[in-house]
């Protein structure tokens, strides 16, 4: 490699403060721990939600919180763990890696990559800061109109959840455009589509979902804004407002947004289990067709949602057929990943772990889901525990699962230091038992009859036991998470550096340094195959390359920091906030010029941002 | 280490970096970004179409929905189209003379249908429709309204490169700037097609 070692660092130039640093960062590396801490704080507030759940659920008629703030507990837990855990999660990976697995030095579009980060955690603050007025969203995460409207919801609680919604939309969106750019054209030569690592696969299409679903939200909640602060009928009864225009636009959403929230955990799995198998991943095309399809027909199920609406046999039989068919394209990536560690050489360590409780889990909430595709049984389960076990077999067992294996997988090369595997099986079993004791019983209490978002309920109805394991089985989750906390702490405290390619890697983003540094590659590399890392080995006749060495990286052009993406984030939320006050507060004083304040702060910063030179060169700005 | 050992790395991190596909990545964020709004629009329209005949007080579309106005407003605004095309082609020729007489022209075609936009809305709110009159009147403002932020915005911004081309500053290698702010002007336009008959002739069919 034409590069020198790195000689003693942060000598040349002043160094700006830490908190500007990040506060202006624009390198995707950054922002992708910035949306991995801030996201991992609201999974925890999200966490604490549901424990607080569970402990008023734990006996029969109990009072623990009150019914109102209960209200608003379910709300906040849907809510947070959706849109602000998950999908950021999966957004902390996607900034992370998807430049070092398709070989590139940043994304397409580096400062909107962090406007889409600031936005983020902004609209997160905004929601969460409702629990400080005691006013936090109330009416549920999928907010039905009318219940979500004025006449029925008349404090600030549902705006909140509204304002915040679209701030987060925002987010998505901007994160979608610049993930499918980045995609499509940024990748290292030679890297034709199908030989991406199937984990880019996964963001692919997940950005391809986003940028179609969100705009629908959108309107949706831009109908609701109306109805709430404008005093438009959208959804109102009185005149002759349609409530199922929500339900249908909210679900033209919200069906494929389970898919935004699953696809990139397939895509973990995926990167996972040839590495810790020793064998490429089995069926490569069947994988992406296969998710491709689920893509498509995510759109063609919304209805499975509203069975209980009544829509009429024809349309109740042709959203049955549509959600059943999907169960064959997610069957084809199961028995592709069983045919990934069949007859490998299996390396038990924490990942593996994970990626194999996901594969058993999801299957289960898979099987479930096949359940409610039946119209008649699905009457039966609708807005049942029956249901709350479902989704969280999928998006615990599923999405949560995967998340957490990625982040074994990829923490050596995210911070330099290996979790420790002891703790890491430890937190696994906790984390395993506890969700089916938590969740395994719902499936009874839910055909028991226990209808989902009650506050309690009387004795004598046996649902007290199950209730009782359920919460046990919760305490023994946050248990295993409070193992992982210590196991980062423990972890960050060492002073052990993770080598580059700590596992025998697939793939590019392992061929260099441990953390990368800013630019990544120090010299762009050339893939000739799937699997770019291997074939390499394969090539130099090794098992494990050299360790890369550390560069100086002059003469790397990078992209420069940048104030605008915050500032435009800044305007942004401002432009929110006068849209909240104007709802409640007397129209008398001029709560306009709070939003006319905010779309000026924005408009600025994006028109400062256009004429902003976008790159600097490595020699100017030591690091 | 100079940067003259390092070839590779001559290569900004992004913008002009080698594209995987033959095309600009900001041409193809565009790009991406319309199909996105195309859903956006498709909500929008559909919600006009559900509410279009729920007009129990108040008047309908046959009582307020001038299509003599409209129509020019619509003229306007395709040939718009027609205008920044030859700006483009202007500016890629280095013909700054093309480029400030029909960029110029594009930027009074939007002004225009912004302001015969505002005209015909103080026009329905003088004559009794306002925003929450009846679900007609909502959906038909927030609709157009929302069409019509497009076409502020699309404004705005081919305002400002006007401002550049009168500075110099968009020579034919940055013709690229336009190309991309006329696809989003195009696809504004292309909304406004769908818009004007769904809207004001199809509704005329409906009482």
């Amino acid at each position: 490699m034409a590069t020198t070692v790195l000689e003693p660092a942060h000598a040349t130039t002043a160094r700006r403060s830490v908190l500007v640093e990040w506060l202006t960062t624009v390198d995707h590396k950054r922002v992708g721990i910035l949306y991995g801490a801030s996201a991992f704080l609201f999974f925890l507030m999200g966490g604490l939600e549901a424990e607080i759940i569970r402990l008023q659920l734990m006996k029969p008629d109990n009072h623990l919180v009150t019914p109102e703030f209960y209200n608003q507990l379910f709300t906040m837990h849907g809510t947070t763990m959706i849109f602000l855990a998950v999908m950021p999660i999966s957004a902390m990976f996607f900034n992370f890696f998807v430049p070092l697995l398709i070989g590139a030095r940043d994304v397409a579009f580096p400062r909107l990559n962090a406007m889409s980060l600031w936005v983020f955690i902004l609209g997160g603050l905004f929601i969460n800061f409702s629990f400080l007025l005691n006013a936090a969203p109330n009416g549920g995460w999928f907010g039905y109109a009318p219940l979500s409207s004025r006449q029925y919801s008349p404090g600030i609680n549902m705006d909140f959840w509204m304002l915040g919604l679209q701030i987060l939309g925002i987010a998505s969106l901007a994160a979608g455009v610049n993930f499918f750019t980045t995609i499509l054209n940024m990748r290292a030569k030679g890297m034709t589509l199908m030989r991406m690592p199937m984990f880019v696969w996964s963001v692919l299409v997940t950005q391809v979902l986003v940028l179609l679903a969100f705009p629908v939200i959108t309107v949706a909640l831009i109908l609701l804004m109306a109805d709430r602060i404008f005093g438009t009928s959208f959804f109102q009864l009185k005149a002759a407002g349609d409530p199922m225009l929500w339900q249908h636009l909210f679900w033209v959403f919200g069906h494929p947004e389970v898919y935004i929230l699953i696809l990139p955990a397939f895509g973990i799995v995926s990167e996972i289990l040839p590495v810790f198998s020793r064998k490429p991943l089995f069926g490569y095309s069947a994988m992406v067709f296969s998710m491709a399809f689920i893509a498509f027909l995510g759109f063609g199920v919304w209805s499975h949602h509203m069975f209980a609406t009544g829509m009429g046999p024809l349309a109740d039989s042709f959203f049955s057929l549509a959600t059943m068919l999907i169960a064959i394209p997610t069957g084809v990536k199961i028995f592709n990943w069983i045919g990934t560690i069949w007859g490998g050489s299996l390396q038990f360590k924490t990942p593996l772990y994970f990626a194999l409780g996901f594969i058993a889990m999801f299957i289960m909430g898979g099987l479930s889901g096949v359940m409610h595709a039946v119209a008649p049984a699905d009457l039966q389960q609708t807005d049942s525990y029956f249901v709350v076990a479902h989704f969280h077999y999928v998006l615990f067992g599923g999405s949560i699962f995967a998340l957490t294996a990625g982040a074994y997988y990829w923490w050596p090369k995210m911070f330099g230091r290996m979790l420790d595997e002891g703790l890491g099986k430890l937190h696994f079993w906790l984390m395993l038992i506890g969700f089916n004791v938590t969740f395994f019983p719902m499936h009874f209490s839910g055909l028991l009859g226990m209808p989902r978002r009650i506050y309690t309920y009387p004795a004598g109805l046996g649902l007290g036991g199950l209730n009782l394991l359920s919460t046990i089985g919760a305490l023994i989750l946050a248990a295993g998470f409070l193992v992982f906390i210590y196991n980062i702490i423990r972890t960050w405290r060492s002073e052990e550096q993770a080598p580059a390619d700590p596992w025998g890697g697939a793939t590019l983003e392992w061929s260099i340094p441990s953390p990368p540094q800013e630019w990544n590659f120090a010299v762009e590399p050339e893939v000739h195959e799937k699997d770019a890392l291997w074939a390499m080995k394969r090539a130099a006749g090794v098992r494990t390359l050299p360790e890369p060495p550390r560069v100086s990286g002059q003469g790397i052009h990078l992209p420069s920091p940048s104030w605008w993406p915050l500032s435009t984030a800044i305007g942004l939320l401002v432009f929110m906030i006068g849209i909240l006050v104007r709802g409640p507060v007397s129209h008398a004083f001029p709560f306009g010029l709070i939003s006319a304040a905010g779309f000026a702060i924005a408009a600025f910063s994006i028109f400062k941002w256009s004429y902003e030179p976008p790159d600097h060169h490595t020699s100017h700005i030591a690091h | 280490m100079t940067a003259a050992a390092l070839p590779h790395d001559s290569a900004p991190a992004h913008e002009e970096h080698h594209s995987s596909l033959p095309v600009n990545n900001r041409k193809l964020a565009i790009w991406t970004f319309i199909g996105s709004e195309c859903m956006f629009f498709a909500s929008l329209i559909t919600t006009f179409v559900i509410y279009r005949d729920s007009h129990a007080t108040g008047p309908g579309p046959k009582d307020v929905l001038g299509v003599p106005l409209v129509t020019s407003g619509t003229a306007v605004l395709l040939f718009s189209s027609f205008f920044v095309v030859m700006a483009l082609n202007g500016a890629q020729q280095g013909n700054r003379k093309k480029l400030l007489t029909w960029l110029s022209l594009t930027v009074l075609c939007g002004i225009f249908f912004a302001g015969m936009q505002v005209y015909e809305f103080t026009h329905f709110v003088r004559d009794g429709m306002g925003y929450t009159t009846n679900l007609f009147a909502s959906s038909f403002f927030t609709l157009t309204g929302f069409h019509g932020t497009h076409v502020a915005i699309g404004t705005l911004w081919l305002g400002t490169l006007l401002k550049d081309a009168y500075k110099g500053k968009i020579p034919p290698e940055k013709a690229l700037n336009l190309e991309i702010a006329a696809l989003y002007w195009h696809f504004v336009d292309v909304v406004w097609i769908i818009i004007f008959p769904v809207v004001y002739l199809m509704s005329l069919g409906h009482a």
